[in-house]
């Protein structure tokens, strides 16, 4: 931060929803951009006498996260009822975990801006339920849409070890990447099945206690996250400096116009009145269960990167790119297993293809890698022809844009397209003797010492080849021609 | 400890409910009368005994993850005062 005298403290909340097929407590599909209100039951809509039945998936999977975060996860535990009124809640209480949460106690290690490793607490992991979708912009009424009522979400709490609103970010880039290479949550903050609040206070550095603390909201985006906390830190310590107080409150930030509004203070006069759910019984979960989900964890993405740099032989960079996500590694790791030769150049060079041309064409056609139209063992037979001199670097450009096309296999590609590279030295001579006869000139000045036109010539011949000669035996039939 | 009728507004403003002077007075000596008849409870002594808050004694009573058909919206929507054709209608929340 700007001020050197203080420092922040900070603290997130993420809420990751998990990817099931039902809700949590009934048989609702979870299924978004249905009709509204078309995803509900009784149960969901909070009638009375209905009776919650958990979903058993909901727990096999706050335990994964509670696994891969280093949790305990605890023998026993229960749900309670946190009262409040708002319309996207029908029920008038959110059932969710306060006193046994399912996971305690864990930790995830981020990397700070020095490259230095920090570990960063996570106080509890509970297991609760999303509330339904107010939408404000009519004029007179609130519109409520109660589809999403009652969709299986997990709290991830950390503790107060963040630092800088850079720790936040690699923070929730870190859950982000556990929730996704786990296969419960999709991560995707700007969809809100990521959402993230923070507890943000500052303290002259070198004291222990803590300031008084504000909680930001509203954050949809990880840079938002960033942006958010930096305004906050940054407001606090003028605050403080200027001989003021920091009032305990919740701000919302507004994207827009880059500032934290405080909510009204009646919105949050929060006193939720926690009890033990009396329709949902106890959660217990033996050392057997949890050794079944143990057995079914994913290599997670630390692990996952350290192997593809000590097992391809990968530059860290691009080891940290390729397992950034789940579905990128997994293309890199089928396509590097269909080459013909396996080392650390061939490697290379399916993760130059993967980082360069697959991702540049995800990105700018917003596509998942799973719908990539070239398929990793395309892409890894086209390397192939590359290794085996059939077709040059060049050439490999164009077959990559046909394979896109067509989704065809790259053989068939160069096949039809004539593509082959040409190594029969007598066709590329022939070639050669074309440009030079052609380009009397220019061989005049090679020859008088303008040794830098010989790009020229190699130019000429691949145009002459339609970028199909072998650029090794172009350059020795050259040298050799033209010194001759 | 005792109810006092501070606390009867507080609980009946998180209940969205609202009561007359002469109300608030009754519920603050029944809610005292109640918490004194409770208060008995408290003889007993409990250190060693775990919080019980289910009288049946059961646990992991699970569903699998099957989706099942939801019911109509019309039929969601058939006890809303207000309502549109898709969405419940309540007083503007955010203004």
């Amino acid at each position: 931060m700007t001020n050197d005298k203080h420092e922040a403290v900070i603290g997130l909340e993420v809420h990751a929803q998990l990817r099931t097929e039902t809700k949590a407590f009934c048989g609702c599909t979870t299924k978004f951009g249905n009709a509204p209100n078309s995803n509900v039951c009784p149960v969901c809509l909070g009638m009375p006498g209905v009776l919650p039945v958990l979903n058993k998936k909901v727990v096999d999977f706050t335990i994964r996260m509670g696994l891969a975060t280093h949790c305990s996860v605890a023998s026993k535990s229960v749900f309670a009822r946190k009262n409040y009124f708002y319309p996207d809640l029908p029920k008038g209480y959110q059932i969710s975990q306060y006193e046994e949460p399912m996971c305690q106690h864990g930790y995830v290690d981020i990397e700070m801006e020095d490259g230095a490793s920090k570990r960063i607490g996570i106080t509890r992991i509970h297991m609760e339920e999303d509330a339904g979708k107010s939408i404000h912009d009519l004029d007179v009424d609130t519109l409520v849409d109660v589809n999403r009522c009652g969709v299986p979400l997990i709290e991830i709490v950390s503790e107060p070890d963040i630092r800088t609103p850079h720790e936040a970010y690699q923070y929730l880039y870190a859950i982000k990447q556990l929730v996704t290479y786990l296969d419960i949550c999709d991560g995707n903050m700007e969809e809100g099945s990521l959402r993230c609040d923070a507890n943000v206070s500052v303290r002259l550095k070198g004291v222990e206690k803590f300031g008084t603390k504000t909680e930001v909201k509203n954050m949809n985006s990880f840079r938002h996250v960033e942006r958010a906390l930096e305004y906050e830190i940054q407001r606090q310590i003028e605050l403080i400096e200027d001989g003021g107080n920091v009032v305990q409150e919740t701000l919302l930030w507004d994207a827009n116009k880059n500032v934290a509004v405080p909510m009204r203070s009646k919105e949050e006069a929060h006193d939720y009145r926690y009890f033990p759910e009396p329709d949902l019984v106890p959660v217990l979960v033996s050392e057997e269960w949890i050794n079944e989900v143990k057995k079914i964890l994913p290599e997670l993405p630390k692990e996952r990167r350290n192997r593809f740099i000590r097992n391809f032989g990968l530059p860290k960079y691009d080891a940290e790119v390729i397992t950034a996500e789940k579905p990128v590694a997994d293309y890199f790791e089928n396509a590097a297993s269909h080459l013909s030769q396996k080392n650390s150049d061939t490697y290379k060079s399916v993760s130059n293809w993967v980082m360069t041309d697959v991702l540049r064409v995800v990105n700018e056609r917003h596509i998942a890698v799973n719908d990539f139209p070239v398929l990793p063992e395309h892409l890894s037979a086209m390397i192939n022809f590359i290794i085996e001199g059939t077709i040059s670097g060049k050439i490999a450009k164009d077959v990559f844009e046909e394979m896109l096309k067509t989704g065809e296999e790259p053989k068939a590609i160069i096949e039809r397209k004539g593509l082959m590279q040409v190594s029969d030295a007598s066709v590329i001579e022939k070639a050669v003797d074309d440009v030079l006869a052609r380009n009397a000139e220019q061989v005049e000045k090679y020859r008088g010492g303008k040794t830098q036109v010989f790009g020229f010539f190699i130019g000429e011949t691949m145009k002459a080849t339609k970028g199909k000669a072998n650029p090794k035996l172009v350059n020795e039939i050259l040298k050799k021609k033209l010194a001759g | 400890m005792s109810v006092t009728i501070k606390d009867v507004e507080h609980i009946s403003d998180l209940a969205r409910l609202e009561f007359s002077e002469q109300e608030k007075e009754k519920f603050t000596h029944q809610l005292n009368d109640i918490l004194k008849y409770v208060e008995k409870l408290n003889e007993l002594d409990t250190s060693n005994v775990e919080p019980l808050s289910h009288v049946i004694e059961l646990q992991n009573i699970f569903r699998a993850d099957k989706v099942k058909p939801s019911i109509p919206t019309e039929e969601a929507l058939k006890n809303a005062p207000a309502k549109t054709e898709e969405f419940f209608k309540v007083p503007k929340v955010i203004g």
